[in-house]
């Protein structure tokens, strides 16, 4: 699973051939077998003797400054994952860097002082401590550390700010709706200033439209402060909203690691086409996958940013029949019309009702060069 | 299987009833022979000498020191003013819950004072005050212990369990020996009945917080202590608290119960002393004392427990959250300067106090008098028609002194021929199983459950072991029963038997009759709620006291009193699971057109049966607890035995028959337990009250 970018981006965390087996009497397994022979065969096996693996063989990099979404089915594992990286579970192999250091050697009194200052963590059914109000739930993770009031109190009002809570600081979380503790929750989880940042499906146990709102403002919050993110969700489309790159999980393995895009037109199996199948293709399909290769740039085209996703483009298509010039880094890179649109997302759809027919329209096709 | 057991358990009632009837059976198949007893009373009177001699001084020493303290409190609760005790008590309860249990506390302790107990109640206060906090310390530790380590849990639950199910009474006399007599034996004895259930609730509060909270402080850097005391602690502390409520009834229940020793001169002798001496007006009033302290403090200890967290004070912090105990030292203060300037808020002067026992009294010889007819009536009544013909049998009941007339050789063969016909029809509709049990029943009517061959009672308790919780309760069974009948105490064990059993049959019927009544109507809910509030709070020796005023001592009295006491969960239980069927279920039902009857009989009731279920549970527990309590208004039986062993100091026989009835009361807790069981499976329910 290469998941190498052009511009080589710094790795924040790396794991690498992770396991986690439940009933671990699976230990001798990994003596010999574990990277020679087929993940697949042994967790097989595994589950022959009785053993749970919950984790298989999982290996990605989260970028710095990236939001990295692992989606799954209950029971696929992610959370699991989520835990081995933050060491409340302790992976049974495998390899897990921190800043290219290796966390599962780390010490207790070593782990506790990493999770002090650079993890943060936020919970589905949020984890506040019911007897602490608003204001101290923030603050525990300060206090535990000892800090001095001063800074404490400068640092949680700053958070509580950041996450709008101003004046619900003495309020008890159970006096507060879902969405209100949960932005406690990434309060909490932001007032050491953390560099990575778990968040374990956080909004799942929201009402749909306050789960919509919280995505907005947890984009908001990243936007402003560029942490490394490793999200996790079931949900396929807010995956698709937030991620920069994703990975999706079944049975504890990972199936498909990389960009929404590329997920949901180069479906690793069946089991990811299942899920791409009911995504809006205008909402991911950016301009410069339908552009038009009859056409070219014409002078008084108007112009628009290549990245635009054609659900945008339709309006300003509908008003310039003749076609938009896609701009990128300041060079134009083609032509959308209107027919390349509709062409292309014709291609899509008979490419997913028909079964093995070679998928047409690939983002890497319909680039220039 | 099944078919088997079905099949051995009616060949156990064939050969039941081969014995019985058999003229010349083998006697020693009917009465375990006197011979065969196993001197196990005898061993342990030389075990208990042989710990006395041992660990004697070192216990001595102990109680010595520990009555220091003890002393201590005791002089600071007589020498406060009892002005200053009623104002405290009183902030505290208004502080806990709020005005309307000020009141009720500022009611209850002057009705102490008015009555002239005072110094009573404030001696058995000292001995709970100093009790409570040794037993939550220890009971948290345990708790706590149990929470960390699998291996320490293994150990600590089933010793609890015992210590929960031996009857109070046993408790003191080896505590006696060890420790010498005086108040720091009460106080031994309340602690150590007292501290399980904070250890049990510890335990449980611990494990129930959410894995995602301790996920959470972990995350948040937490060291092992500081993820102990600042996030698990405070999640689980309700629940702790609740622990702690409980514990306090329990070391109140005991210490009223020490107070048979004697020399402690509390409230608990009070009632004793004055039941001993038929006064009942008085024990009346002392008893009343009892249970206005009981009251109190469950009432405010559970208000403690479910108070919401302290408003935060912003910054002034200390102040606020030190604010209570301000004003009550302030209050304190005032009252005491008050009390200074006024001496009858000192000490309550004699003259003013009311003391109504000489009327009530005389309101109840009236009664008895003027009632003797309908007294008697319904004294003989139960007697004759209910608990001899489960005591002796028919057989020997029906005389035309009892029922009117002779039981002659047609009626019984009537009575023969009906059971079994009934069993026979039974055993049709539902099988050989129900059958055999209906013929057990029947032929337990007509000789009466003391006149049972001891082997067949052993083989059918075994068989209903297995039948209701597999082979290792049934090996259970066969261990606990096997030690009762080799210790030489079947018989007072069957007598308890039929007594409790009685006991509990009676109030289950009633009781889960009227639960199901309250869970009907809120009228019948609103108006039990609180005397079952009442009768669980009361500490069971002043339960006796109104039924021993009005049908004097005797197994009657007892067994009202126990039904009294037992009926209470099975009310509750009953009310519950009937109010907590799924709504969802009940609006289906309403919807395809079930009349209330049937929405009652074939929709909720069936629900509701695992959890009815563990209300019959619950019965058996408090009757048989309340049992050995029953021996001192004249019972024979294990309870008797408990008490005379206390009487004479003769520890074997105390503790043969105290252990006794905690097997049966272990073993009846797992056969019911396995009934609620088996029929959640069958749903697909969980049971959680």
């Amino acid at each position: 699973m290469d998941d190498r970018t052009p511009d080589a981006p710094q790795v924040k965390l790396s794991c690498r051939e992770v396991w986690k087996v439940y009933r671990d009497e699976a230990a001798p397994y990994f003596r010999q077998e574990v990277s020679t022979g087929d993940p697949g065969a042994l967790a097989a096996r595994m589950r022959g003797d009785g053993a749970i693996p919950a984790v298989v063989d999982v290996s990605f990099d989260v970028h710095v400054g990236e939001i990295f979404v692992i989606m799954g089915l209950s029971g696929s594992g992610k959370s699991t994952v989520v835990r081995c990286l933050s060491r409340l579970v302790e992976p049974s192999h495998g390899e897990v860097r921190l800043d290219r250091e290796d966390l599962l050697r780390k010490s207790d009194r070593e782990l506790i002082e990493i999770r002090r200052h650079k993890m943060g963590m936020v919970f589905q059914s949020f984890g506040l401590m019911p007897h602490l109000n608003v204001f101290d739930n923030v603050a525990l993770p300060l206090t535990l550390q000892g800090r001095p009031a001063s800074e404490r109190n400068e640092r949680v009002s700053r958070v509580i700010r950041l996450v709008g809570l101003e004046g619900r600081e003495s309020a008890f979380p159970r006096q507060l709706s879902g969405g209100q503790q949960q932005r406690v929750g990434i309060a909490r989880s932001l007032a050491v200033e953390p560099e990575l940042w778990f968040l374990d499906e956080p909004f799942s146990a929201l009402d749909p439209l306050i789960r919509r709102q919280m995505q907005d403002e947890f984009l908001r919050i990243q936007h402003r402060l560029k942490k490394s993110i490793v999200f996790i969700t079931h949900d396929f489309l807010e995956a698709l909203r937030i991620a920069d790159r994703m990975m999706i999980m079944r049975d504890g393995r990972a199936v498909q690691v990389g960009a929404p895009v590329d997920l949901v037109l180069n479906p690793a199996d069946d089991y990811v086409a299942e899920f791409t199948e009911d995504v809006p293709m205008v909402r991911v399909l950016k301009a410069s996958d339908v552009l038009d290769p009859s056409q070219a740039v014409e002078a008084g085209m108007p112009r628009e940013d290549a990245d635009l996703s054609v659900e945008n483009l339709l309006p300003r298509l509908a008003r310039h029949r003749g076609g938009i010039a896609m701009m990128r880094g300041g060079e134009s890179i083609g032509v959308v019309t209107a027919a390349s649109v509709i062409a292309a997302l014709a291609q899509e759809k008979q490419h997913r009702a028909g079964t093995d027919a070679p998928p047409s329209v690939r983002r890497g096709d319909s680039r220039p060069g | 299987m099944r078919r088997r057991l079905d099949w051995l358990q009616a060949g156990v009632v064939v050969a039941m009833l081969v014995l019985v009837l058999a003229p010349g059976a083998a006697s020693w198949l009917i009465a375990y022979p006197a011979e065969w007893v196993v001197p196990i009373t005898l061993w342990l009177n030389v075990f208990m000498s042989w710990c006395v001699d041992l660990a004697g001084p070192a216990c001595r020493a102990l109680s010595a020191a520990l009555g220091v303290p003890m002393t201590a409190v005791r002089e600071l609760l007589n020498w406060l003013p009892w002005s200053v005790t009623l104002t405290l008590a009183t902030f505290v309860a208004w502080a806990a819950s709020g005005w309307r249990l000020a009141a009720f506390t500022f009611f209850a302790i002057l009705y102490m004072v008015v009555i002239g107990y005072w110094s009573e109640s404030m001696n058995s206060l000292a001995l709970v005050a100093i009790s409570v906090p040794a037993a939550v310390g220890i009971g948290f530790a345990l708790g706590a212990l149990a929470f960390v380590s699998r291996r320490a849990e293994r150990i600590i639950t089933p010793t609890l369990d015992l210590l929960q199910t031996v009857p109070a009474f046993a408790y003191l006399l080896p505590i006696l020996l060890l420790f010498g007599f005086g108040p720091v034996v009460g106080m031994i004895a309340s602690v150590l009945y007292a501290f399980p259930p904070t250890v049990r609730n510890t335990r449980l509060g611990l494990s129930r917080v959410p894995p995602e909270v301790v996920e959470a402080g972990l995350m948040a850097g937490a060291t092992r202590n500081q993820l102990f005391w600042r996030v698990r602690t405070p999640n689980a502390l309700r629940q702790i608290l609740l622990g702690v409520n409980q514990t306090t009834m329990a070391a109140f229940s005991m210490v009223i119960i020490a107070s048979i020793i004697g020399g402690t001169a509390d409230i608990g002798w009070e009632v004793l002393l004055t039941m001993r001496k038929a006064l009942f007006g008085e024990s009346l009033l002392a008893g009343i004392v009892i249970a206005l302290m009981a009251m109190v403090m469950d009432r405010i200890t559970a208000a403690a427990a479910s108070a919401e967290p302290a408003p935060p004070g912003g910054n002034g912090r200390l102040r606020a959250r030190h604010r209570n105990a301000l004003i009550a030292v302030g209050l304190a203060l005032g009252v005491a300067l008050l009390a200074s300037l006024l001496p009858f808020l000192e000490e309550y002067p004699e003259a003013w106090e009311v003391y109504p026992a000489q009327y009530l009294n005389d309101f109840i010889t009236w009664i008895v008098v003027e009632h003797a007819k309908t007294i008697n009536l319904i004294k003989r009544c139960a007697f004759f028609f209910v608990m001899l013909p489960v005591k002796t049998g028919l057989d020997q009941t029906v005389t035309p002194f009892t029922w009117g007339f002779e039981f002659t050789a047609p009626l019984r063969a009537g009575y023969a021929l009906l059971a079994a016909a009934l069993v026979a029809w039974v055993a049709i509709r539902r099988g050989i199983g129900s059958a055999s049990l209906i013929a057990f029943v029947a032929i337990m009517v007509y000789f009466g459950i003391t006149r049972l061959p001891w082997p067949a009672m052993l083989a059918m308790t075994v068989l209903l072991g297995w039948r209701l919780g597999g082979p290792r309760l049934a090996l259970g069974t066969a261990a606990a029963f096997g030690f009762l009948i080799v210790a030489g105490v079947w018989p007072q064990t069957l007598l308890s038997f039929y007594l409790c059993g009685l006991a509990v049959l009676l109030s289950f019927t009633v009781g889960t009759a009227l639960g199901i009544l309250a869970s009907e109507l809120d009228g019948v809910s609103a108006f039990v709620r609180p005397i079952n509030d009442t009768l669980q709070t009361m500490p069971l020796f002043v339960i006796l006291i109104p039924f021993v005023m009005i049908f004097k001592i005797g197994e009657f009295t007892a067994l009202l009193a126990i039904m009294a006491y037992a009926v209470v969960p099975a009310i509750r239980y009953s009310e519950h699971a009937l109010r907590s069927v799924p709504a969802d279920v009940v609006e289906a039902a309403t919807c395809f057109g079930c009349t209330r009857g049937q929405l009652l009989w074939r929709v909720k009731l069936p629900l509701a049966m695992p959890v009815i279920m563990l209300g019959l549970n619950q019965t058996i527990m408090f009757a048989i607890a309340m049992l050995v309590i029953a021996a001192l208004v004249g019972t024979n039986g294990l309870g008797q035995q408990v008490y005379i062993g206390l009487g004479d100091g003769d520890f074997g026989v105390g503790m043969v028959a105290g252990i006794g009835m905690a097997f049966i009361a272990m073993i009846a807790d797992r056969m019911t337990q396995g009934l609620s069981r088996a029929r959640e499976e069958r749903f697909g329910l969980r049971a959680e009250v």
